[in-house]
């Protein structure tokens, strides 16, 4: 056997020993050799490459957002700014039991109860380190409270940030618009890479239509992070040598409005409890100088974010707050078209300030028993073109109406700018309707509804029927009433200043086709009759006229509410109140040097000349420097 | 008693040379090393590659000097283990040798039915102590090879290389079976290395490296399928960049990111932004590359070969054939270590979870690698006691 084997020749086995350390000594040294190429070919051949990998990997680059160009009246006050809010911010990695300190927040009235499931998976699903906001925006009282407490919830505090606030929201929440936090939508629309790290977007008004001059220009920084995108601090560590430069953001630029606060806060006060609007336009300009549509809503609820049941509430208000009615509200103008009409008949001939009619109360078509009636039953009596402005004789229309025709009416409401959008420079504008035979015939499908009636035209010389008109579309003509024929597109944004400089960029005025009525008599006539409206004894708004220290003109309308056919789940006196007729006037002044055009409508308000025109009035005196204590 | 005091005072006066000593005793050290069994240049070689390696590891923890102090510790403690063995002749060792191979497996069959499970493995066992039988086996089976073979004529005939072959290939298969492929592989490499030392024939070797190819097959069919995937990626990486491939490509860069002079130590962005998984244990060569660059690099690998020579020396001047087999089986086991981490690293061979030795971060391996140290340094300081 083996263990037996009776010599051991031991220099043999030493020299045997020897070569095979001598062989696997060369084979470690093949090897070793491969690894040290191996070496020099990563470290010294591919080094560029790899260096400039390793650069991208550390580097990444974060967004600066912008700072949001602020909004002002023109007056320079402050419509919409960016307030440093503190946010409750919770880091989950320092938090242990971030269940137990939700619900220990919830039971200081932090959060929400409802909420905590959502935060809960919020800050389970980033990288822990990444704050997860609890509440965007905490009162002093809150900020007070939690101070105290503040021991008692490791990892969770309140941070600093920027938010949008309104001081005067409810006054302009219409006409600046509001911000929102960014959709998807609003992603797909805009530039991602210029709203990176920017949480909120232009969702309406001003607001949305200025956006890419509010917004400014983001920047970057590059920030040197680990794999789990955890910054770094690149001071600690001589690592940011090599960094390429950042660009740092470059604000929004600064947007004033020709918006006059006092104006808005006037006119919201005056429709405080009812729903309607107030439009008020320079009608040298176009400059828009008011408008407001009530009810209103605070729009700070949506830049700091509401929860669903603010939103609910908003949505299924019956006022419809988030309705802006000054621009896409559709009324009847009533017999606010008068002076319009009243110029298309003297300039077609129609009528001439002589002729007369006799008002019984009603007119009826040749050969029919159907009575159109005169809002005063027993009838004006003799009027004349003037009387039948000044007192608003609907049977003087009527009469005039066949002369003129549809298609004329048409022509020179069109040259007013009614049924068409005005062109302002925010979006969503209703356009209204202007009807006409050729309207007719598109509007309808079937054969028998596409005729004309003569019928329609009688309705339509008081501004019923088919007709509609936004209270911009009614201020806009009011304007050119104003200024004989002059008309310019209305827009709220008066000059952009850059956020740096300080440079201003005026809003050019944007002269429209003139009504290209050149015969001044008639405009003397019109705009007498309209002052007499407001002045004379004997005009439908003269108790509110009465006193004035200028001279002003006015027309009053009064439209029919003719279906509610949609709300049929009022109480009775809700549908009473929504049956009243809608109360419109347009007015402007002084009326040899207009510098105001105003138009107000207030829905179920009975009366134009009662309720819209005291409105009309005080906005005028505002503006026109008779405020305060003159005020009627 | 007058001995005892002239004893006393001579201690006395050597201590007091040692403690004032201005005419640097270095003979004194020199025999108090020797006293120990230490090898000097052996022992001068670890403690240079463990210095570099805290230098390293200091960086790659992320500066935690807390994770130091833990390696100085367990380095401490391997010191210590080393020089435990150091103390023990080859003689004794020898005679204990099969006792401790038989515990070895019993251990490794105990690990297999009531063994710690954790991260998915069954690798630790807990007898008082904590430790993983699988790191015994790492000399105990080279030390049985060597054994078997010490008072055989070698080169060993077919049947004896047979039972070696079973001696290592019982215990690898226990501890692949845990599993903990990296150290089955290690182990069974220790033992081919002392067979291949003991004159294995070089046709048989041929024709087992032939025989290798349907073996890999086989082996292949027996892999867990994260060990598949290491192979596929590391055939092509960037098939998985944020998966499998992740470990590999990352290492790459951060090692050609570091150039000829590297990015600077502590500097390695690669490192210190956490993009180099397991930066503190299996890849931090890597850390070395990038912030040291090629020329620090080149520096341990100069270390680790002078080490590993020292010991093939001391395995060439060894007066019998286990120790012999011995000494050659401890130090090409661990160039062994040293290839296979470094060829992983860069991305020559697959990921095997093999520590970079007396660097990577983690104390177990550490005690026995230095153990093994020990036995190198008893055979060198005994030889010459001997009377041959």
């Amino acid at each position: 056997m083996d263990l037996l084997s009776p010599i051991k020749d031991h220099h043999s086995e030493r020299r045997l020993f020897i070569a095979r350390v001598a062989m696997t000594s060369i084979i470690g040294f093949l090897l070793l050799s491969t690894v040290i190429a191996r070496l020099v070919q990563l470290q010294v051949f591919d080094h560029e490459v790899f260096a400039a990998q390793s650069q991208g990997n550390r580097v990444r680059i974060e967004a600066v957002p912008p700072i949001r160009g602020l909004v002002f009246d023109r007056e320079g006050r402050v419509l919409a700014e960016n307030l440093p809010a503190y946010q409750l911010e919770l880091i989950p990695e320092q938090v242990a039991d971030i269940d137990d300190t939700l619900q220990r927040l919830a039971a200081l009235g932090l959060i929400e109860v409802d909420d905590i499931a959502g935060f809960k998976d919020l800050s389970e699903s980033g990288p822990r380190f990444k704050p997860v906001t609890l509440k965007l925006r905490l009162s002093e009282e809150e900020i007070a409270n939690f101070a105290i407490q503040r021991p008692r919830f490791p990892g969770v505090d309140f941070q600093p940030r920027l938010v949008r606030h309104y001081p005067n929201g409810k006054a302009i929440a219409h006409a600046v618009g509001y911000v929102g936090a960014l959709s998807k939508n609003d992603l797909a629309r805009l530039d991602s890479s210029s709203y990176a790290g920017t949480a909120h977007t232009g969702k309406t008004g001003v607001e949305n239509s200025f956006e890419p001059y509010l917004h400014g220009d983001v920047g970057y920084r590059h920030i040197v992070s680990n794999a789990l995108g955890r910054q770094i601090p690149t001071d600690s560590r001589d690592m940011a040598d090599s960094l390429p430069n950042d660009e740092s953001s470059a604000p929004g630029q600064n947007v004033y409005l020709s918006l006059d606060l006092d104006l808005q806060l006037l006119a919201t006060k005056a429709l405080e409890g009812r729903r309607g609007a107030v439009v008020a336009i320079d009608p040298w300009s176009g400059e828009i100088l008011a408008m407001v549509s009530a009810p209103s809503f605070d729009p700070d609820l949506f830049a700091v974010g509401m929860t669903t049941a603010q939103y609910a509430e908003l949505q299924n208000d019956l006022g419809q707050p988030l309705f802006n009615r000054a621009i896409r509200g559709a009324y009847p103008p009533g017999s606010t078209i008068k002076p319009m009409l009243a110029l298309a008949a003297l300039d077609t001939g129609a009528t001439n300030p002589m002729r007369r009619s006799i008002c019984r109360g009603f007119f009826m078509l040749p050969n029919t028993t159907h009575r159109y009636r005169d809002w005063k039953p027993e009838g004006h009596g003799e009027v004349d073109l003037h009387d039948a402005i000044t007192q608003s004789c609907d049977v003087y229309f009527y009469e005039l109406s066949g002369d003129i025709g549809i298609d004329n009416m048409h022509t020179y409401l069109d040259k007013f700018g009614l049924g068409q959008a005005t062109g302002i420079d925010v979006s969503g504008e209703h356009p209204g309707v202007n009807p006409s035979r050729d309207w007719k015939r598109a509007a309808f499908t079937e054969r028998a509804d596409q005729r004309w009636f003569h019928g329609e035209t009688v309705n339509n010389s008081i501004g019923q029927g088919y007709m509609l008109t936004t209270p911009l579309q009614l201020a806009n003509a009011a304007a050119a009433l104003a200024t004989r024929g002059t008309r310019f597109e209305p827009h709220l944004v008066a000059a952009v200043e850059d956020a740096v400089t300080g440079q201003r960029t005026l809003t050019a005025p944007r002269r429209l086709a003139d009504v290209g009525i050149n015969d001044q008599s008639y405009w003397d006539t019109v705009i007498g009759a309209m002052h007499d409206v407001m002045q004379n004894v004997r005009g439908t708004a003269y108790a509110t006229g009465r006193g004035a220290k200028y001279e002003m003109a006015g027309k009053s309308g009064t439209a029919q509410v003719f279906s509610v056919a949609q709300e049929d789940e009022y109480d009775e006196e809700e549908i009473e109140e929504r049956l009243r007729d809608h109360a419109l006037f347009i007015a402007f002044a002084p009326v040899d040097n207009p510098r105001i055009a105003v138009a107000v409508v207030v829905e179920n308000g009975s009366s134009g000349s009662r309720v819209a025109a005291p409105i009309a009035r005080a906005i005028m005196d505002e503006h026109l420097g008779y405020g305060g204590d003159d005020a009627p | 008693m007058s001995t005892s005091v002239t004893v006393a005072m001579m201690r006395l006066s050597e201590t007091q040379r040692l403690i004032t000593g201005k005419a640097a005793p270095l003979g004194d050290l020199a025999r108090a090393i020797r006293r120990l069994n230490i090898d000097g240049p052996l022992f001068v070689g670890i403690l240079l590659i463990s210095a570099l390696g805290l230098v390293v590891l200091y960086s790659a923890v992320g500066e935690n000097m807390r994770l130091l102090v833990n390696q100085v510790v367990r380095l401490g403690i391997a010191l210590v283990a080393m020089l435990i063995m150091a103390q023990l002749s080859p003689d004794f060792l020898r005679r204990w040798t099969p006792w401790g191979f038989l515990g070895g497996l019993v251990l490794l069959v105990l690990v297999l039915t009531i063994g710690e499970v954790s991260q998915g493995a069954r690798r630790w066992l807990n007898v008082g102590i904590r430790f993983q039988p699988s790191e015994i086996m790492k000399l105990a089976v080279p030390m049985m090879a060597a054994w078997y073979l010490h008072d055989r004529q070698i080169p060993p005939r077919f049947g004896q290389l047979m039972l070696i072959a079973l001696m290592i290939f019982v215990p690898t298969v226990l501890i692949a079976r845990q599993p903990d492929l990296g150290t089955a592989l290690l182990i069974a490499a220790s033992g081919i290395i002392v067979i291949v030392l003991a004159g294995l024939p070089i046709r048989l070797m041929v024709v087992l490296a032939v025989l290798a190819i349907p073996g890999a097959l086989v082996l292949w069919n027996f892999m867990q399928d994260y060990q598949k995937q290491r192979v596929l990626t590391l055939l092509d990486p960037d098939t998985d960049p944020l998966g499998a491939g992740y470990n590999i490509i990352q290492s790459k860069i951060a090692i050609g990111s570091g150039g000829l002079f590297g990015k600077g130590w502590t500097n390695g962005s690669q490192a210190q932004l956490e993009f180099l998984p397991e930066r503190d244990t299996d890849f931090i060569f890597a850390v070395m590359g990038e912030e040291l660059g090629l020329l620090g690099v080149l520096a341990l690998i100069v270390l680790y070969v002078f080490v590993i020579g020292r010991g093939l020396y001391i395995a060439i001047q060894a007066p019998d054939t286990y120790s012999r087999l011995l000494a050659g089986s401890i130090s090409l086991t661990f160039f062994v270590y040293v290839f296979v981490n470094t060829a992983m690293v860069t991305g020559l061979v697959p990921v095997v979870g093999v520590p970079l030795p007396l660097v990577s971060f983690g104390g177990t391996s550490m005690v026995t690698l230095l153990a093994g140290f020990g036995i190198l340094m008893s055979i060198q300081s005994h030889r010459k006691l001997l009377p041959h």
